[in-house]
């Protein structure tokens, strides 16, 4: 990985810090540059939109799921944090974007923004939980415990959240007084995809500037992170902010798209299926999380048509072989597969 | 390839497509099935497919000339899932019927769906009052959580029951089940001493059962999900309530058909209120559950075969009716009002609510000479409204 070099001793380095500097900004200038593949995975993405109307509605899914996924890969991938409750995020995002088109208005836009500005504000405030005690196996009931608390909270307040029963009566208006949410879920996947894109756009900035391989530096050593003078605190309450930020709009275009919120979004599986999906994917290159909800959904899709009663058993087995047999991530896979076969010719 | 064999082909082709005529001219008329497969309410799926499998088993699989195709699709009981499916299942497989969903929220997401693109929903096992209101296009088999619970209640009065504890699970179907006892007991004159609510993650009734016993009521009512019955029953036992003379009192889903057996003996102690027992005495229940057996290994049905079961009796009687129109509208008219007997007992679906009016049973626990353990009917409540839609 390009960016251990920024962490590597000084001594790799050339002596001057004129030198040092050009170098530093070289490798950010290498890191952000977009790749032939990029262009491909996101020129297919809109393809899907145009060539592929009947699956829209599944599509739109995957999208959302991508984006949740690809908003624990901030935190997971580029941070080091674990959580096993990255669904109150998600939840609360849902929620307060259902609310607001009950109680203030039907605008999407709106509804979406104020339920990520929700998400991250619940992130900026438990954040700190996080950094008391910094070990994994304390994050991760930490995070279990919050989103718990928060289940249960929504079950209770059913005068508000509707309990067990759902949110009932959201309306979303056309989105800029145009769009129709149709039937079809041409509108839903369109926005969703708009939605995702940019704010990969906004999260790929974020990873390759100084802020993001400061993160990673985090990552990889906190403690030697903190005496070259990273403000390790600082950065990951911020890092976990972002992520609480994009969890909370993935939750929204939930609630915007399906016009219904359950107390479901804040169950512990969604906080579960993130973390399977992003590891599928793998983490720490931001498409992890969109690839892994690609193939996720396609092959619960695809299995629980084949077979509805058993397919999680179908769908256990496949992740577990892919997990077994892949790398770190399911894109080096023909990379690995191909280096083998080489090795065999020779 | 030469001229002969071309044309062998293509009359080969046209033979063919004639043949295809017949069937295309009958167009099958595909409902959607959507069920919670997987999960903790897989249960709830397995039943009703296999029921709504065996209505058509029985009765063919052709109506008033359409040919009836069953797509089932699992929403793990999640109810996001259940609206894209659902969504799907309109707009790709162009079913004209949505059927189905085990619990409230998922029969809740979906009908804004069934208002929209005219599709009618028939609900087979979701008890919520209120899901019959949500859309014109919503009709029920199940039943309604107030309908059962206000006669449980009526029942407890007239036997003379002066006050009871309730212990409900802390969820929506519980306290529209506490709220219905509470006014329909008290307006009999009857006292409720006490309201408990049992989180729903954690089933452990000990403390709660502390506390009826402390309060020493003639009964308690319960009401908690179906799975959760067998717990709350072993430890009512062990901690010997049932005998110091609190009646246990409770909605049929505890003592789940489906389970009963394998609750044993503490099972023996409720006194149940429901609108299907699998002892039900008549011959349409003796052959219904016969068949059942017979197609699943000796499973027997419970109350979600049966609203799978009457769903699609349902659709059957009101195609018939229409005789073969299936657009939203006339599907729907020719629902309300249709009445028969179903194997729990007579039943209509009400002309104004759409919602179901059926008998509510008393029954109590037996072990009956196969040695297996029974709801056996000990009181009828005939042709029950739902309570809250009826203004009661």
């Amino acid at each position: 990985m390009p960016t251990d070099t920024l962490t590597q001793p000084p001594t790799a380095v050339a002596p001057t810090t004129q030198g040092l500097h050009e170098r530093a900004l070289r490798n950010l200038g290498r890191t952000g540059r977009w790749r032939p593949a990029e262009f491909v995975f996101w020129a297919l993405a809109a393809a899907t939109f145009f060539f592929l109307p009947d699956q829209h509605l599944l599509l739109g899914e995957i999208a959302i799921l991508g984006l949740f996924a690809l908003s624990l890969d901030l935190i997971l991938g580029y941070a080091g944090i674990v959580s096993l409750g990255h669904g109150v995020f998600f939840g609360v995002g849902a929620y307060v974007a259902g609310l607001i088109s009950i109680h203030m208005t039907g605008e999407p836009i709106t509804g979406l923004l104020l339920g990520g500005v929700a998400a991250a504000i619940l992130g900026l405030a438990t954040a700190p939980l996080l950094l008391l005690r910094a070990s994994d196996l304390t994050r991760l009931m930490v995070t279990l415990g919050i989103a718990m608390l928060f289940y249960e909270a929504a079950n209770k307040a059913a005068w508000l959240t509707g309990g067990a029963d759902g949110l009932q009566g959201i309306w979303i208006d056309p989105i800029f007084g145009r769009f129709d949410f149709d039937l079809m879920g041409t509108t839903s996947y369109a926005y969703a995809l708009v939605v995702t894109f940019l704010l990969f756009l906004v999260a790929r900035r974020i990873v390759t500037s100084p802020f993001g391989l400061s993160l990673a530096a985090i990552r990889d050593n906190p403690m030697r992170a903190n005496t070259i003078g990273i403000p390790v605190g600082k950065r990951l309450v911020a890092i976990y902010t972002i992520s609480a930020l994009y969890a909370g709009i993935a939750g929204a275009l939930l609630a915007q798209t399906t016009m219904f919120v359950s107390l479901d979004v804040l169950a512990f599986h969604r906080s579960a299926d993130v973390l399977l999906v992003l590891v599928l994917g793998g983490v720490g290159y931001l498409y992890g999380g969109l690839i892994g909800a690609i193939v996720f959904k396609l092959l619960q899709d695809t299995l629980s048509t084949l077979t509805p009663q058993y397919w999680m058993f179908w769908l256990g087995l496949i992740l577990v072989v892919i997990v077994l047999i892949g790398r770190e991530r399911i894109t080096g896979a023909p990379a690995t597969l191909w280096n083998r076969v080489r090795g065999m010719g020779k | 390839m030469n001229r002969r064999n071309l044309l062998c082909g293509a009359a080969l082709a046209v033979s063919v497509v004639m043949s295809g005529w017949p069937a295309l001219a009958a167009e099958p008329l595909k409902v959607g099935l959507i069920l919670p497969m997987t999960g903790p309410f897989a249960s709830t799926g397995r039943q009703i497919e296999a029921a709504a499998k065996l209505y058509i088993a029985e009765h063919g699989s052709e109506v008033a000339g359409r040919e009836i195709e069953l797509i089932v699709k699992d929403d793990a009981g999640v109810a996001d899932a259940t609206k894209r499916l659902a969504q799907e299942l309109i707009v790709k497989e162009k079913v004209e019927a949505i059927a189905g969903f085990g619990l409230t929220p998922l029969a809740l997401a979906a009908a804004p769906l069934a208002t929209r693109a005219k599709v009618p929903e028939i609900v087979m096992a979701a008890a919520t009052s209120s899901i019959t209101e949500q859309s014109p296009y919503v009709v029920r088999t199940s039943y309604t959580t107030p309908q059962v619970t206000s006669k449980i209640a009526e029942w407890a009065a007239k036997e003379g029951i002066k006050s009871v504890v309730t212990v409900v699970s802390d969820y929506g179907p519980g306290i529209d089940a506490e709220t219905t006892f509470a006014k329909t007991f008290g307006a009999t004159g009857g006292q409720v001493v006490e309201s408990l609510r049992v989180p729903l993650a954690n089933p452990d009734f000990s403390p709660f059962l502390q506390k009826v016993a402390d309060a020493k009521p003639d009964a308690i009512f319960v009401f908690v999900p179906s799975g959760v019955g067998a717990p709350f029953m072993k430890q009512y036992v062990e901690r010997g309530l049932d005998t110091t003379g609190v009646q246990l009192l409770a909605d049929g889903g505890i003592t789940d058909d489906d389970i009963l057996n394998s609750m044993g003996d503490p099972a023996l102690a409720a006194i149940t209120g429901f609108h299907y027992s699998a002892a039900h005495d008549s011959p349409e229940n003796k052959a219904f559950v016969e068949a059942f057996k017979a197609a699943n290994d000796g499973m027997r049905p419970n109350f979600m075969a049966v609203g799978g079961y009457d769903g699609m009796h349902l659709l059957y009687a009101a195609l018939e009716k229409t005789g073969g129109k299936s657009d939203g509208e006339s599907l729907i008219e020719a629902m309300k009002g249709l009445a028969w007997e179903s194997p729990r007992g007579p039943m209509q679906i009400d002309p104004e609510t759409r919602d179901i009016v059926q008998n509510v049973y008393m029954r109590k626990v037996e072990r009956g000479a196969d040695g297996e353990l029974w709801n056996v009917e000990i009181e009828t409540f005939p042709a029950v409204k739902d309570p809250v839609k009826a203004g009661l």
